[in-house]
């Protein structure tokens, strides 16, 4: 047999990378090979419709079990590459096996960053990035009487208004002064803080864990019981969830001798210095157009939309229709009846206007670098968010003063 | 259940079985067919699960709303009047026999 695509990481780049190769028609053999049990799934859902049991496990697959043999894509669960022969060009499975390829794709993804504080692996503390771990939190959420979140971003806050709307009593810790602090502008985090608030979510910022503490005796004994801050203050938990970022999985990049930096060092077409190996997605890191503000051209974005398509890119490339990558970054966040959308990247920037009213509950927050748009962040407003998508994508000129004024139409603007 | 078909670019019909409730971006997603991406899992974020719909099906569904007819102008194959996303397309009994048509690329 030919050798063909490996694809490494069964995620959503991983998974985008196979079904792109075959929608663009390419016909050599496709492997993805990932390591958890299920086949590739949505990450998105699991903070939020998954927990709250609006959306099943059948329904976060992103394509049926039966789709991998109809598409000839050689899925491999529960299987490990476990190091790369780059001269003889094969991979080297946990189970033994070895896979030929022609053209090596790392989609590794990223784990948990653990919390290096004691107690942070008692019973009833967790993490929240696969499916499996999800199941597990959705259980716990069933019957937890009160919900600890270790940290203000995406995930925790997601997590936190989850548990809020399943009526449990939930307080976010968050070590920064404001909320999502690396990557909205304050009144983002204003809002979203007095939104939580308001919706019954307590919220501590500023506070550090010292330690998450467990019971000593009896049935309690390693289980988790609350959470003592710096200050001497005790949160008491019977559920802990952490969210305090991830790392990426570069290790096999790095051990096969690829550069690594953030990520996964690429250039502009998503390919490491072997010209047969590419990373894509949450471990690899790209020179962006998008980055201007930015102090170093090269970002490591942690998107879906990221995955996606960088997995169409790459499947491009290997049928010999190579593009640049340059999508356009977004993002989104649904917290209780809060949709927080962010088109481009704010690294870096040095002013910032707002579009609308906060206290009204829909707002955009522009954010300029000398004079031009990088990035937005809108709030229940979703045109602004698609019409910033098309005005950065595009390069569209526009003013502060044009972006501050509502009665200028942001669409007709674009051109 | 309510039979949908599915036309690919190519002209390839796809006839499916999908549960009321569900939408017609999942029947088409949990079924393996091609020509429908979901991104976003149906969030009405991407664009990516964009339909023509046939005409004689057109007044059976719920007039655009404001964030749908936002994304429909962001869709990788050109808008036409019966351009919907189908993750905002609910099955329901009266749309048996619905037939939508897949652009050739939604990315």
């Amino acid at each position: 047999m030919p050798a063909g695509v490996v694809i490494v990481g069964g995620g959503q780049a991983g998974y985008q990378t196979a079904a792109s190769l075959r929608t663009e028609g390419y016909d050599g053999p496709v492997f993805l090979i990932g390591e958890e049990s299920q086949p590739p799934y949505q990450r998105p859902p699991l903070s939020k419709a998954f927990v709250l049991g609006k959306q099943d496990h059948a329904h976060v697959l992103l394509r049926p079990e039966s789709y991998y043999p109809d598409h000839r894509i050689e899925l491999l669960t529960r299987e490990r590459v476990i190091s790369i022969d780059r001269v003889a060009r094969r991979v080297r499975l946990q189970s033994g096996t070895e896979v030929g390829y022609d053209t090596l794709v790392l989609a590794p993804g990223a784990r948990n960053r653990p919390l290096p504080v004691a107690g942070a692996t008692l019973e009833g503390v967790r993490y929240l990035r696969t499916l499996t771990e999800a199941i597990e939190i959705k259980q716990r959420l069933e019957q937890a009487q009160q919900v600890v979140i270790i940290g203000g971003g995406f995930i925790g806050l997601e997590i936190a208004a989850s548990a809020r709307t399943l009526g449990r009593p939930v307080t976010v810790i968050e070590t920064l002064p404001r909320l999502m602090a690396r990557v909205v502008a304050p009144v983002v985090s204003e809002f979203f803080l007095a939104s939580h608030r308001a919706r019954g979510v307590e919220i501590v910022l500023n506070a550090k864990v010292e330690a998450i503490e467990g019971g000593s005796r009896g049935g309690d004994r390693g289980k988790v019981q609350g959470v003592l801050l710096h200050d001497g203050r005790r949160l008491a938990a019977d559920l802990v969830v952490i969210g305090v970022g991830i790392v990426p999985n570069t290790e096999l990049a790095m051990e096969t001798g690829l550069p690594v930096a953030n990520g996964i060092v690429t250039d502009e077409f998503l390919r490491t210095p072997d010209e047969r190996i590419f990373a894509i997605g949450d471990c690899a890191e790209h020179p962006s157009i998008f980055a201007r503000a930015s102090a170093s051209a090269q970002v490591r974005l942690e998107s879906v939309q990221n995955a996606v398509d960088q997995g169409v890119c790459v499947a491009r490339t290997i049928i010999g229709k190579a593009m640049p990558y340059s999508a356009i970054p977004w993002f989104w966040s649904d917290q209780f009846d809060l949709r927080l959308q962010m088109a481009g990247l704010p690294g870096g920037h040095d002013h910032t206007v707002v579009r609308g009213v906060p206290e009204s509950g829909r707002f955009s927050v522009f954010y300029f670098h000398q004079g031009k748009l990088c990035a937005v962040d809108s709030v229940n407003r979703p045109a602004d968010h698609l019409a910033a998508r098309k005005l950065i994508g595009s390069r569209t000129a526009l003013t502060p003063g044009q972006a501050a004024d509502e009665s200028v139409n942001l669409k007709t603007v674009v051109y | 259940m309510p039979k949908i078909n599915y036309i690919s670019h190519q002209g390839e019909t796809f006839a499916i079985d999908v549960p009321v409730g569900e939408s017609v971006m999942e029947g088409a997603v949990r079924n393996g067919i091609d020509g429908i991406v979901a991104e976003c899992g149906g969030s009405c974020l991407c664009a990516t699960c964009h339909v023509y719909v046939d005409e004689r099906f057109l007044p059976l569904l719920p007039p655009l709303d404001e964030d749908q007819d936002a994304m429909l102008d962001s869709t990788a194959c050109e808008r036409m009047p019966n351009s919907r996303l189908s993750c905002q397309i609910a099955v329901r009994v009266e749309l048996e026999g619905l037939i939508v048509r897949m652009p050739e690329t939604q990315k």
